[in-house]
Order: C-alpha cells, then sequence, then structure tokens
C-alpha cells in the first residue's frame, strides 16, 4: 500500500479540498487516483448526504411547529362548522333571518378513553340521543365526528361537567327566521351547516358568500345585512286572508303576489300551504313548493289582457272594433266557446268585460301567429325568467306554433307559464308599457328606469288600464272592487289538465288586480287550486265567485298598509276612456 | 482525577476516547429513558401490563448496554475484530435458528427464546456483519489476491436471505444499503454504483409487486386517500398539536391511540409532550453523533478502521434517519426503530455494542501506534 505526502498527519485537510473532484470520486481503481483518496472523497459525499437529509426532517419538523394548531382542525371540519350570514331585513327593517350562536357538541374519537362510558354519561344530559349512533360515530376512526348539532346552552353546561376528555363544543351560527313560516319560499332556508339550500338564502350563497366562508372571512357578524323589498305587514296580510280563502273555498292551495308595477320590486310573496325555514322538514313536500316561481300554469283568462294589449298596441284595432261572438269559433276539429256566450258581435271592451274567448282568438288570429309570438316573446313570456330566487321553471311552450296554438293561448291555454312571469307582463300593460324584472331587493324608480324595456306605447297601456277598471265596475272583477282604490282586475278560470284532458271540475282560478287603476301603483295575483263550489257562490267555482273577492278582500287590507290614500270622488272608467279619446 | 503519568488502561482511555460522542451517546440514552416515560405506559396498559413496565424494562437493559459499551470502547481494533467475527457466526446461526423455532409475531419469526429472554439476533448481527465487511474491503485494498470481494458479496447474499424468510424488509434494506455504501466508499468503480442502483431498484419494485404490504404502504404515502393512513396522520397531528414546546409532560393524547408508539412512533409522541425544540435536540445529537464518525473516518488512515467506523456511523445514521423522516412523514411507512429511544432490548444492547466499537475504533492513537496496528490484521486475518 503507498501513502502519499498528502497523507501525512496535519496537512491533510487543505491539501485535500484543493484536490476533491468529481473524477476522484467516481474513478476507477486503474486511474492514477489512489483508493484512500477516493475513500476519503466519497465520505465526505456520505457526510453531504447525511447531513442534507438531517437538514430536510428539521426543515419538516420547523415547519409542523411554525404551522398553526388551529389549521389542522379546520382542514378537517372547516366545510361542517356553520358560518356566519348577514341578516335578512325586510323593506321597512324588520327582522327576517337572524344568526343565533349555539354550541354543538363534537367528539374526537381517538382523544376519548372510555367511548361506552362517555356514550353513557352524554344520555344522561340529552336523553333523546341516538346512543347506538353516537357510539359507532365515536368507534369510527374519524377525527371528527358531529355527536349533537345546536344544543342548548344549559346542556352545553352539564356536559361540560361531566368532563369527558376528547367531547368539546363548537360554537356555531344557527339561522333563525322569527316570522317562522311566513316568509319561507321567499326566504328559502338553510342547512344544518348553515348553508343557504333555498330561496334568498341561497342566494346570497352563491353571490360569494360561500368563497368569504371558504376563506374564513365571514365567520363575524360584522356582515352588512340585506335589505329585501318585501313588507313583513302586507305578507302577514296577504297570507292572513290567503289562509283563510284556501279554507273557505277548500282550495288544494293558495297564492299570492303583490308586485309594485313601477320598480318591479315584490313587496310580497305567499304560496300555502307552505313551511317553516325554522324546521325545514317539510320543505321537501311537493304540494308545498313555491307555486308562484317554480310552477307553471296555463294562467287562463287573465292572459286575455296580454292578447288585448296585443290588438291595441298593433294599431290595427282599437277600442271600438267589433269582433264577431254570434257562433263558436270552428278551428279544425276544435270548437272555441264562450263560457258565457253573448251569442252577438261583441266590441274590445265588451271582449274583455265579458271574457270572450272566441274574440281574443279572432284578435290574434288577425294580427297572426309570427306578430303573437314575437309579442310574447317581447314582454319574456316565453323565456325562463330569473330572479333572485335560485327556484326558477322555464315556461311550458309548444314546440310547433301554429294558428291553432295562437287561438288557444290568446284566452291563456297551450301556454304555460309561471305566475310571476304572468305578472310581470300584466305590470308592462298598465305602467305605461315598461317591462321591468321583477326582483326581491329595494328598487328605486330610477333604477328600474334604467332596466326597463318598452314593450307597449304608453296610450295601449293607459288604454288597458281603464279596461282593467272597466271590468271590476260592470265586468267579471266586480267582486274585487274596493271602494276608494279604484281597483281594476281580471279573471281567470282554466280548467287543469288532468291526464291529458281538461277537466270541467278542477279549475286553477287567477285574479290579477291593478290599483289604483288610474294611476297604478301595485298588482296584485291571487290563485286558487281546485277551489269547491260552496253555498254562498251560488253554484259557481269561478274566479269571479272565490278569487275575485278574496283579492278584494286582501286590497282592504293592503292599500292602506301601502300608503295609498282612498279617494271617493274617482268617475266610472266609462267616462275616463271617453276623456281620454277626447284628449286625443 | 485521572493522572497522565501513569499509563493504566482506564487512563489511556479516559484520555483518548472521543468524550464529545460518548456525551452525546449517554444523552441519547437519557432521553430514551425520559421519552419511554412519556411514550410506553398507554401501550403498557392497552396490553394489560403494569403501567411501568416498558419503563422499567427500558431502564433494566440500559444496564448491559452501557456495560457493553463501556467495554467495547476499551478494545483494539484486533479484538473489536474477532468478537465481531465471533458474534457475526453464532447470530447468523440463530437467525436461521429463529426461521425454525421462533415465535411468530405480527406474521414474522424474529425473536429467539434463550435462557428465559428473547433475543432478536438479526439486531446483533448487524453491527457485526457492518465490521467484517469493513475488514474484507479493507483487505481487498491491501491484498488484491484474497478473494476479499466475493465473500463480501456471499455474507451479504446470506444475510439477505436469512432476513427475507423471516420476513424483515426493514433490516434488509438497511443491511444492503450498509453494505452498498461500504462498497462504495471502498472505491467501487462508477459502473459498478449504476449497476448496484439499478440492482436496488429492480429489488424494491420486485418487493413492491410481490409483496402486498409494501406496495400498499408506498401508494398510501402517495395518495393518503387510497388506504387507512392512521398511524402517520396521528404522527403529523402529534407535531403539530406539540408545537415549539409541546404540551407538557403527560399531556399527550395521541400516544393513546398510536399502538407502536413506544416503538416506532416515539419521536412524533416526543413533540406532541415536550415540542418540536426536544425533537429538534435529537436530530442534532443524532447527526452529531453520524457527522463526527464520520469526520472521524475521514482523517483515520487505516482501511478497516475508516471503513468500520464509516459503516457503523451509516448504519446509526441511515436507521435513525428513517426513523425520524417516516415520523415526519417524509417516506412512506417503514418499520424502523429510533436508536436508544425506541423500546427493545437487543436493540439497545446491540446499539450499545456497536456505539462501543465505534468509540473503540475512534480513540485517538498515535501514529505509531496506528502503524503497529496497520501490521497486525495480517497476522489476525492469516489466523482467522
Amino acid at each position: 500500500m503507498q501513502l502519499s505526502a498528502l497523507e501525512k498527519p496535519g496537512c491533510e485537510t487543505p491539501k485535500f479540498w484543493r484536490r476533491w473532484s468529481l473524477r476522484k470520486l467516481f474513478s476507477g481503481s486503474g486511474q492514477p487516483v489512489d483508493r484512500a483518496t477516493k475513500a476519503r472523497a466519497r465520505i465526505v459525499l456520505a457526510i453531504m448526504v447525511f447531513g442534507l437529509c438531517y437538514a430536510v426532517i428539521a426543515g419538516r419538523l420547523v415547519l409542523y411547529a411554525t404551522s398553526d394548531n388551529t389549521t389542522v382542525r379546520r382542514s378537517y371540519s372547516a366545510d361542517a362548522v356553520a358560518t356566519a350570514r348577514p341578516d335578512i331585513l325586510d323593506r321597512n327593517g324588520e327582522v327576517l333571518a337572524v344568526d343565533v350562536r349555539a354550541p354543538s357538541l363534537y367528539g374526537e374519537p381517538h382523544r376519548i378513553v372510555d367511548k361506552d362510558e362517555a356514550v353513557e354519561l352524554l344520555a344522561t344530559v340529552i336523553p333523546d340521543l341516538d346512543v347506538a349512533e353516537v357510539r359507532e360515530r365515536l368507534s369510527s376512526r374519524r377525527r371528527f365526528v358531529w355527536l349533537r348539532r345546536e344544543i342548548t346552552p344549559a346542556q352545553r353546561q352539564e356536559i361540560h361537567r361531566l368532563g369527558l376528555p376528547g367531547i368539546g363544543f363548537m360554537h356555531e351560527n344557527k339561522r333563525v327566521y322569527p316570522s317562522g313560516p311566513l316568509m319561507s319560499h321567499l326566504l328559502g332556508h338553510v342547512n344544518i351547516d348553515n348553508q343557504g339550500i333555498a330561496g334568498i338564502e341561497k342566494w346570497l350563497d352563491s353571490r360569494g358568500l360561500a368563497d368569504l366562508h371558504l376563506a374564513g372571512l365571514a365567520r363575524d357578524r360584522l356582515q352588512k345585512p340585506v335589505e329585501l323589498a318585501v313588507d313583513m305587514r302586507v305578507q302577514h296580510a296577504l297570507r292572513d286572508e290567503l289562509l283563510k280563502a284556501r279554507t273557505k273555498y277548500k282550495a288544494q292551495a293558495a297564492a299570492g303576489l303583490v308586485l309594485d308595477a313601477r320598480t318591479g320590486e315584490i313587496v310580497s310573496m305567499v304560496s300555502v300551504p307552505d313551511y317553516d325555514p325554522n324546521s325545514p322538514r317539510e320543505a321537501l313536500d311537493p304540494s308545498r313548493i313555491n307555486r308562484l316561481t317554480t310552477g307553471v300554469y296555463e294562467m287562463g283568462s287573465t292572459f286575455k289582457a296580454l292578447t288585448l294589449a296585443m290588438a291595441l298596441d298593433s294599431g290595427r284595432m282599437n277600442l271600438n272594433s267589433m269582433f264577431d261572438a254570434r257562433t263558436p269559433l270552428q278551428y279544425g276539429k276544435h270548437t272555441i266557446n264562450d263560457y258565457r256566450g253573448q251569442k252577438r258581435m261583441l266590441s274590445m271592451s265588451e271582449v274583455f268585460t265579458y271574457s270572450s274567448n272566441i274574440g281574443t282568438a279572432r284578435m290574434a288570429l288577425a294580427l297572426g301567429v309570427e306578430h303573437h309570438k314575437q309579442f310574447l316573446r317581447r314582454l319574456g313570456q316565453l323565456d325562463r325568467l330569473r330572479t333572485e330566487l335560485p327556484e326558477s321553471a322555464e315556461p311550458l311552450v309548444p314546440r310547433r306554433w301554429e294558428e291553432l296554438n295562437t287561438v288557444t293561448i290568446a284566452f291563456g291555454h297551450g301556454l304555460s307559464v309561471s305566475p310571476l312571469q304572468a305578472m310581470m307582463a300584466n305590470a308592462a300593460l298598465v305602467n305605461g308599457g315598461l317591462l321591468i324584472p321583477p326582483t326581491f331587493h329595494k328598487r328605486s324608480e330610477e333604477e328600474a328606469m334604467q332596466i326597463a324595456t318598452r314593450v307597449l306605447k304608453p296610450d295601449s297601456s293607459e288604454k288597458m288600464r281603464y279596461l282593467m277598471r272597466l271590468n271590476a265596475e260592470t265586468g267579471t272583477a266586480k267582486r274585487a272592487d274596493v271602494e276608494g282604490f279604484y281597483v281594476g282586475g281580471k279573471t281567470g278560470t282554466s280548467e287543469k289538465v288532468v291526464n291529458g284532458r281538461y277537466s270541467k271540475t278542477r279549475l286553477l282560478n287567477t285574479f290579477t288586480a291593478v290599483f289604483p287603476a288610474d294611476k297604478p301603483r301595485y298588482l296584485l295575483l291571487v290563485m286558487l287550486d281546485e277551489p269547491q263550489i260552496i253555498p254562498e257562490t251560488n253554484g259557481y267555482a269561478t274566479s269571479g265567485w272565490n278569487a275575485a273577492p278574496t283579492a278584494g278582500l286582501i286590497i282592504a287590507r293592503i292599500a292602506p298598509l301601502l300608503s295609498i290614500a282612498p279617494r271617493f270622488d274617482l268617475p266610472p272608467a266609462e267616462k275616463l276612456i271617453l276623456a281620454s279619446a277626447r284628449i286625443r | 482525577m485521572v493522572s497522565r503519568i501513569e499509563r493504566t488502561p482506564f487512563a489511556a482511555w479516559r484520555w483518548t476516547v472521543d468524550r464529545l460522542m460518548l456525551a452525546a451517546i449517554l444523552g441519547l440514552m437519557l432521553a430514551g429513558v425520559v421519552l419511554s416515560l412519556a411514550a410506553s405506559p398507554p401501550v403498557a396498559v392497552r396490553l394489560g401490563l403494569e403501567p411501568f413496565y416498558f419503563v422499567n424494562r427500558h431502564i433494566l437493559f440500559l444496564v448491559p448496554a452501557l456495560v457493553v459499551m463501556l467495554t467495547t470502547s476499551f478494545l483494539s481494533p484486533q479484538q473489536i475484530r474477532r468478537i465481531a467475527v465471533v458474534v457475526f457466526a453464532i447470530s447468523l446461526v440463530l437467525l436461521f435458528l429463529t426461521l425454525i423455532y421462533g415465535a411468530e409475531v405480527k406474521g414474522a419469526r424474529r425473536w429467539l427464546m434463550m435462557l428465559g429472554i428473547s433475543i432478536q439476533p438479526s439486531e446483533f448481527l448487524k453491527p457485526a456483519f457492518v465490521v467484517l465487511v469493513a475488514w474484507l474491503f479493507a483487505e481487498s485494498a491491501r491484498r488484491p489476491e484474497m478473494p476479499a470481494n466475493t465473500i463480501a458479496f456471499g455474507l451479504l447474499a446470506t444475510v439477505v436471505v436469512g432476513l427475507m424468510l423471516q420476513p424483515d424488509f426493514g433490516q434488509t434494506m438497511l443491511i444492503v444499503a450498509v453494505w452498498g455504501a461500504l462498497f462504495f466508499l471502498a472505491g467501487m468503480r462508477l459502473i459498478w454504483v449504476a449497476g448496484l442502483g439499478g440492482a436496488a431498484i429492480v429489488g424494491l419494485s420486485c418487493a413492491y409487486f410481490t409483496v402486498p404490504h409494501v406496495a400498499r404502504r408506498i401508494k398510501r404515502f402517495f395518495d393518503p386517500a387510497s388506504g387507512d393512513t392512521f398511524n402517520i396522520d396521528q404522527a403529523v397531528e402529534s407535531f403539530v398539536r406539540g408545537g415549539w414546546f409541546g404540551r407538557g409532560p403527560g399531556e399527550g393524547t395521541v400516544k393513546r391511540i398510536l399502538p407502536e408508539s413506544h416503538a416506532d412512533f416515539v419521536f412524533a409522541v416526543a413533540a406532541e409532550e415536550f415540542g418540536i425544540a426536544l425533537c429538534l435536540v435529537l436530530l442534532l445529537l443524532f447527526a452529531f453523533i453520524v457527522l463526527r464518525s464520520l469526520l472521524h473516518a475521514l482523517r483515520n488512515h487505516d482501511p478497516f478502521q475508516r471503513f468500520a467506523v464509516a459503516g457503523l456511523a451509516i448504519l446509526f445514521g441511515l436507521q435513525s434517519a428513517i426513523n425520524m423522516a417516516v415520523n415526519a412523514h417524509l417516506i412512506p411507512a417503514k418499520g424502523m426503530t429510533l436508536p436508544f429511544v425506541s423500546y427493545g432490548g437487543s436493540s439497545m444492547v446491540s446499539l450499545a455494542w456497536g456505539m462501543g466499537m465505534l468509540l473503540a475504533l475512534t480513540r485517538e492513537r498515535p501514529r505509531t501506534n496506528f502503524m503497529a496496528a496497520d501490521r497486525s490484521p495480517v497476522a489476525a486475518g492469516s489466523r482467522a
């Protein structure tokens, strides 16, 4: 074995570093580098490798040490922790939905020493605890399990006193709706994790609230409350009257809507049966859907107002145009009849007040299919109406739209729209001809003007107002009139389709009212699903006998709340029409 | 005070042994006792033993371990080599005996009952094997006519077969890795590096495809959703919960549910109670021992001492690094104990023996002494 000079003690290190190179590290024994030098080079490599390994482990440990203790817990329960939501207020600042802090009980199974003991002791505090389920949860290998959400502070204190390891509390936000079922469909509700799953609550989440929660930012109570257009007092009156009407006429369901004709604000929306968003189990019941947005209906005769508006706005007909209603309208093998046939020529205003199917059909036919279709599209009746509510339904539009479709759609059959959608069009008919998308939020008239689209000439709209008023004075809407509020309206009775055929006995009655009709401020829709004949209605079940009087009762209650002063010096509609004709 | 005037064996030892390294090893042993107090009572309770069963035994094993270590550190390189040869021969025989007489624990035969104590021959095999292989590689450099490399290969094959039959993947990997490292240090050509690296990859892929639990562990590491990562999740949580300074002795909770809290996961358990600061101190102790030994190997001129010191240091370093890396979730789960800290009698005594050899071989020797030692292996070798 050869010992080179550099291996002498004392002088090795500097020389070594000088001569250290990759060549020495890896060259074979045939190279001029001797084995001892190579071995030392490789030991240096081993030192570096070990140094690196230990440094990496140390780095990882430091990383663990500096990571926030709470982040670990959040990582597996963030999605489960109920998050803070903004309060929801009505247009007058009344609280509709609010967060209340409530403790929730959780377990960390791996920290629990004696599971049976824990379950038994918990059951003494919460008697209705599902012992089997809790035991199963605690036996899981998960690190975080909910045991009971939203317990009372007293229960929290008692469980705390039990001193069980691995059992803890997390304060969650519980959503509370002080008004109970009053606003159910409008507000929607939240799930156990305080995430909105229906109505305005869901809309709030979709508007970025969910993202804020994920970022952990929306945990405090400093969020700005959300103000809605709804008026709790009006809502209460409307719901009260609808509940009464539903009982009185033995209807399956009742629904009502109050829409501000000038801004598109939804001041009130009720669909009964409804549910209590505080315990939203019943919300899944199909009979409790929100009929105003989620359901689509053939609106029946109330839809005739649209046909008349189209006829007036076309400029080819006026209020005095005559329509032949002497004989039923034959169309192919179909016969169109009137409910209360006058068997004579009818003027346009008579077509409206007698609610003549034949007359409106002839009107639409005279203008043609394309004109009809375009008009309805302009009024937003053929497309899905989207509002803040996530629940919305697509209208059922005939795939092939021929003359027969125009004939039936003219008097409200063969096209199913959501009632809210129909009300949007009705508002345009009377508010001067502006189509304003409805909203659940507060909206000023200026804001409404910016998004409004003109769909009718102001003059046509004015005529529609007086036709509506006229109908309340002399036509089918007489029972809806409330003295002083100058109500106008249109009834609608449509036969429901049962097993593919129109049923004579199962009716969907609607009534659209506008008040005050000379200067329209609000529109009211009343819907009764399958009202029955009762002694008071003289054997009738049509809209004029149930929906219209209900609307009258509602207007009598809500008009004062909506700050509409009664006026008793108003002229009859007939005169106003003449007056407006004279001005022209 | 030990006088330098009289050259008693103790005085010689006192002045030549690497006292800092000795202190570090003693520090590790002490840490092992303290951590045993934290980590093992829940395990003992779970097994129906009295809470301090493992603590008592841990301390009990320290006595023979200390004796073995200090005695060994007095020995000369030749004595160390001879003892290593003897121990290797005995433990190899015992290793194969375990395959026949060993008690099966968790699907493997690793322990042998002898005279009332159960010992794990593979633990004693490791340091003996390392010293033997270091000697063979040193001989191959000095006397090319002797088929030292071939013998080293043969030994490796024998040991690997014995360990794989148990089966014990962790020890096999460790043995192969240390053998490869020594072969590399001994001046293996680049082509051999590539060849052995390839063989290691082939071996690992074989293990991956033929042994289900290896494949599962690796898969789990890269995709935690693919299986149960309970132990590792607990370990990570333990670190995070502990933070810098821990939750305090006895305040740990992870140890109650980690099945191997006194063995493979003692490092994580230590983190929860005593904090990551203590973990870093432990890590520094290991790093200090390993790197200081390797620096000794760098300075030493005798090939046998150099390779033996490097090999023992690498064995010790690999074992500690793998255990800590598994605990910190840096590499897939691998059953590997943390030297001196994890519980285990055989492991403790064998480690002490290994460290004793390390201390003995790193004792400062005058150049003349080294020259004398340099010649003697020839005689020793011919005698062996």
